[in-house]
């Protein structure tokens, strides 16, 4: 199945930084309201993108490391990782159109 | 292209209202809800404590939630999808949407809602997210045991810093002037909290940091004198403006960018095209106001296609008796 998996604190080195495709990792919490409305965006995207794009999700209020690591103060905040870097950071909620876009240049 | 009686653009209370009065009215109104905005300003606050009806108080979002499941049992389709065009002119309007649909409709309720205005200051785009916020529900969280600012006057303002309390070791509230705009239990609320500190006829001169929120300029608006607040977080409650830029040209608005309705009615200048809530109200600004409009601009589409030409209606349907 294709959707959006949760990664935690203990798994966010094998699923996203040593992963072998490009991962799109979003930091979301169950009292964000922006971040719940975008979860079904980022479920199809998972569907579209599937074996080119891997998207995990983190919660926050469970995994401070992963938080601090990103430097996070803001959610829903997404980073895009390629070959255990982060080469790009999006925050705030936005139309599926700006997620598939930073997807595309994830990809290029 | 398919033809519907009724579009309705925005989710707030103001559009469910419209909503829930237009589908019990037979018009099988559509929802253009807003791909990541449904639900509108309500989504990101906590307690709703003065909506008639919930002794107790209701969280925002749940209450979003009951307006939309009430508007869809009485068959309104809501569309998870943003309004991208509007083509208001003439006797069939067009909606576009970020999907790329095209909706056809006979009457469109405009209820956008508003967005949150910004300090107006260089440095915003930049540290956006980066420790200035203008969402205290999702944020606050990072920023336990810091000192926050929470930046305005009225009800908005004093309910995110009351919520910032949870989080952080101290709230300094600047306002720039001398009293609160804000109704006076909330005032009284945030007047009486420990955590709290108001700096007084205190504005926003400039937001310190590169690359995160460094601390605050604030400027004295009496004296001029300027004072560096120690915070590493900014919550802005300012106010808000509406987002009329779709409609902007085709209908009235006015200079402040609200859309012109003919009070107490909800039509605006163009036929077919009513509007309600906060995109026509910089008075009252309430979700049960935003209601009573949306409410009133789905009675006056429905009047307004019960008057359309006979043409435009759908054929009775003949019954002959054996």
């Amino acid at each position: 199945m294709n959707t959006v998996t949760p990664v935690t604190d203990a798994t966010f080195q094998s699923e996203v930084i040593e992963a072998e495709l490009p991962v799109v990792v979003d930091i979301w919490a169950a009292w964000c309201g922006p971040c719940k409305a975008i979860a079904p965006i980022l479920d199809q995207l998972a569907e579209e993108y599937a074996g080119r794009v891997k998207i995990v999700k983190v919660d926050a209020d469970a995994n401070p490391e992963a938080v601090t690591a990103a430097g996070v103060t803001s959610i829903p905040t997404l980073g895009f990782y390629r070959a255990g870097e982060r080469v790009d950071v999006l925050i705030g909620a936005h139309p599926k159109p700006v997620y598939a876009a930073k997807i595309e240049e994830l990809l290029a | 292209m398919q033809e519907v009686e009724l579009v309705i653009v925005g989710s707030g209370p103001a559009g469910y209202t419209a909503a829930i009065y237009a589908a019990r009215a037979g018009l099988a109104p559509v929802v253009v809800a807003g791909s990541v905005t449904a639900g509108g300003a309500l989504m990101t606050t906590t307690e709703v404590e003065n909506f008639p009806g919930f002794i107790d108080g209701v969280q925002g979002p749940e209450l979003m939630a009951s307006m939309r499941a009430q508007a869809e049992r009485f068959g309104a389709r809501i569309l998870m999808d943003d309004a991208t065009g509007l083509d208001l002119a003439g006797p069939v309007k067009t909606i576009t949407t970020g999907s790329g649909e095209a909706h056809r409709a006979k009457a469109v309720v405009l209820t956008m809602g508003s967005a949150y205005r910004k300090l107006g200051l260089p440095e915003e785009e930049r540290l956006s997210g980066h420790g200035l916020s203008w969402c205290a529900t999702c944020d606050g969280f990072f920023f336990r045991e810091q000192h926050i600012a929470v930046v305005g006057g009225g009800d908005s303002a004093m309910e995110e810093a009351l919520f910032l309390t949870r989080f952080a070791s101290k709230v300094t509230l600047v306002h720039r002037r001398d009293e609160f705009r804000a109704s006076r239990i909330m005032a009284e609320r945030v007047l009486a909290d420990s955590k709290i500190e108001i700096a007084w006829n205190s504005e926003v001169a400039q937001i310190l940091g590169d690359d995160r929120v460094a601390g605050l300029r604030l400027r004295d608006t009496l004296t001029g004198a300027e004072r560096t607040l120690d915070v590493t977080g900014v919550f802005v409650a300012i106010g808000h403006d509406p987002r009329s830029e779709l409609v902007t040209g085709q209908v009235d608005t006015d200079p402040d960018g609200y859309v012109r309705v003919a009070h107490p009615s909800t039509a605006t200048n163009v036929p077919g095209v009513f509007a309600a809530g906060d995109l026509v109200d910089h008075t009252y600004r309430q979700a049960i106001t935003a209601a009573g409009t949306g409410c009133a601009a789905a009675q006056d589409a429905q009047h307004y296609l019960s008057h359309l030409a006979p043409a435009a209606q759908p054929a009775p349907v003949l019954e002959v008796s054996a």
